[in-house]
């Protein structure tokens, strides 16, 4: 086990060690609540687990590194913001599948701008934003958001 | 929410995406074996690794739902503006406190209370993006260094966005509502 994953269990245990001295019926409703989130993610976890490994067994290397490597270019990075804006994949679980693509050689600025405006921009969401903070408000919210998830993976291309 | 109901109703569905990739990969595997041995090795690894991080993660979001209310949120996002609205709504958007699509109705209340349109577009943008247990996550799968370098220059985005659309939105406000 990695250092980062023994301290996000360290973290839950102590947290849920508070909440069952604190409130033992909350604590209880909270686990519920994990476990039903995790039994709703599963399916989708496994897709993406297959995804890497059909990623790793089948496409060689530089056929991905000119899709998305450095030499992809502005395209590349244009080509990953829209793919994150349009896809609905939970972001939990678009990091394994964005780290999976950096080891097989995506560049750094392509995967930011994949993550960035998959977590920021809601295709499938943009009708209720709509209705409830008004049109001018969520189409400037989302368009500015595709810029600014450009601009971030420019910035940490440039410095990563 | 009408997305839920029908999930809850077809469970099996939402296992049909599970199935046809197990059988497209058995069958690759089967047309080019070579292949076998690199796609058990990436499948035990990654499974392994997810093992040792998503149950902690889900602990922890079904923690902060079930401890923090609604209320408290309101409580906070209030009127509050200058640098400490700033702070305050990106603060709040972090905590793990379910999708966007529940975030929506909720900075509505704000925005007829008279929350600042810059405060709504922080606070949305922040729950949508720099969530508690997402950075845990990218933490882990992506290293400190891009973690925190996204991270960093998505609060200054976040933070300029949210004046330029208050600025553009200026004269609609009447309209919108």
């Amino acid at each position: 086990m990695s250092a980062t994953a023994v301290l996000i269990n360290l973290l839950a245990v102590s947290a849920l060690g508070t909440a069952f001295v604190r409130d033992r019926k909350k604590a209880r409703a909270a686990l519920m609540m994990a476990w039903k989130m995790f039994i709703s993610l599963l399916p989708m976890l496994m897709v993406i687990i297959i995804l890497i490994a059909l990623l790793f067994a089948f496409i060689p290397r530089e056929r991905l590194e000119s899709f998305l490597g450095e030499q992809s270019g502005f395209l590349g990075i244009a080509a990953a913001a829209a793919a994150g804006a349009v896809l609905h994949i939970p972001a939990l679980l678009a990091f394994p599948l964005a780290a999976s693509l950096l080891e097989k050689g995506a560049s750094i600025a392509v995967i930011a701008a994949f993550v960035t405006t998959l977590t920021m921009i809601g295709f499938v969401t943009l009708p209720l934003e709509i209705e409830s903070l008004g049109r001018k408000f969520a189409l400037l919210r989302n368009g500015l958001s595709f810029a600014a998830a450009l601009g971030i993976s420019f910035v940490m291309g440039f410095l990563l | 929410m009408k997305k839920d109901k029908s999930d809850n109703r077809k469970p099996l569905r939402r296992w049909v995406p599970v199935v046809a990739l197990g059988l497209m990969s058995a069958f690759l595997l089967l047309r080019f074996p070579e292949s076998q041995k690199s796609f058990n090795e990436t499948l035990q690894s990654y499974t392994m690794e997810m093992l040792t991080v998503f149950p902690a993660v889900l602990v922890l979001m079904g923690l902060l739902t079930v401890f923090i209310s609604k209320e408290f949120i309101s409580r906070h996002l209030g009127e509050g503006s200058g640098l400490r609205g700033f702070a305050v709504s990106l603060f709040l958007g972090t905590l793990p406190t379910g999708p966007l699509y529940m975030a929506f109705p909720l900075a509505a209340v704000f925005q007829r209370k008279g929350a600042r349109t810059a405060n709504l577009v922080i606070f949305l943008s922040s729950w949508a993006c720099i969530k508690l247990p997402q950075e845990l996550v990218e933490l882990r799968f992506l290293g400190s260094l891009f973690m925190l370098t996204r991270l960093s220059l998505t609060v200054v985005a976040v933070v300029a966005m949210g004046l330029i659309i208050e600025r553009l939105t200026a004269g609609a406000d009447r309209d919108s509502l």
